[in-house]
């Protein structure tokens, strides 16, 4: 059993609600950015010159959408940091899956 | 997780504990075991991903195949949709906190009507591809593409029935500003469905 000073001692340490959250405009601001790079992945889809680099371009878009929205929209940047293991655990995990899939479909089955 | 015996005292009423209980890690359970789903579920949606990209390209010679039947300008339109119901997410949960439940309900209920709205045109662009010839059974890529996309639309509705049920207990007076973090809850499900779409649109629609 903790004592209550351990109890204070760990909430600071997972440093719960220790910053603070977007304002309504931040957001309103963060949202626009996200609809920009929507709007631009939809456009290099139909440039045809950007055919060779298309898919290095269109993921770097993914990932800095799924970064904006999970580290602003989601919090993660001002909470806990046990909260983002658990969640890049799970990221990890989920690309393991794909590759150990991918192995044993291209490699494995020879 | 372990909850903490704090000292009370004498007489206080054991019922006026607070909502949240003080844990070794300072963190509420709720929390802690919805970040712990949504870490699951990244698993859940990296097999079925991982499946659709395998399989995609392994159906059978003059079958139809993704990029003859996707209609890119109508599924980026869906995109934005859910994109934007995560800004009116967050912007009630924002009201939730600041204790203006007027803005909470309008928040919810956009944000649902947004969810539905990506949830009917989901459904839309299934009937067309069912009548342009691709179902369930009619190649490997029919099959992975309905079943991923399929469970994301589902993950879709059960939010927007989340939401219709926070709207219906804060319009009974049911949802106080102490109890934000239910909002918050849903929230980071909501959030979560719409960033798994972010790489569906991605890998999916656009990668060829």
């Amino acid at each position: 059993m903790s004592t209550p000073e351990k109890t204070v001692e760990a909430a600071d340490h997972g440093a719960v609600h220790a910053h603070e959250h977007p304002s309504d405009l931040q957001y309103v601001y963060i949202a626009l950015f996200l609809a920009l790079v929507t709007a631009a992945e939809v456009a290099v889809y139909y440039v045809k010159s950007f055919k060779g680099l298309l898919v290095y371009i269109l993921a770097t878009m993914a990932v800095v959408k799924f970064s904006v929205v999970v580290m602003f929209f989601m919090h993660l940047r001002f909470d806990s940091k046990v909260f983002r293991r658990f969640f890049v655990t799970g990221i990890i995990l989920a690309m393991f899956c794909y590759v150990s899939v991918l192995s044993t479909f291209h490699i494995w089955h020879r | 997780m372990t909850t903490v015996d704090l000292p009370t005292t004498e007489g206080a009423h054991h019922d006026e504990a607070p909502s949240h209980p003080a844990t070794s890690t300072g963190l509420t359970n709720e929390k802690v075991a919805m970040w712990a789903f949504l870490g699951s579920e990244c698993l859940l949606f990296g097999g079925l991903i991982s499946t659709y990209l395998l399989y995609k390209g392994q159906s059978e010679p003059g079958t139809i195949r993704p990029h003859d039947i996707f209609d890119i300008p109508y599924t980026s339109v869906s995109s934005f949709v859910l994109l934007m119901s995560s800004l009116t997410m967050v912007l009630a949960l924002s009201a939730i906190q600041k204790g203006n439940h007027r803005a909470l309900r309008v928040w919810l209920l956009t944000t649902a009507l947004l969810g539905g709205s990506f949830v009917a045109g989901q459904c839309y662009e299934f009937t067309v591809f069912v009548r342009e010839g691709l179902n369930l059974r009619t190649n490997l890529f029919g099959s992975s593409f309905y079943i991923m996309t399929g469970f994301h639309g589902a993950h879709v509705t059960i939010g927007v029935l989340m939401l219709l049920s926070l709207w219906s207990l804060s319009v009974k007076g049911r949802l106080p500003s102490e109890k934000a973090e239910v909002v918050e809850l849903i929230g980071l499900y909501w959030h979560f469905v719409d960033i798994v779409w972010i790489v569906i649109f991605t890998l999916v629609y656009l990668i060829p």
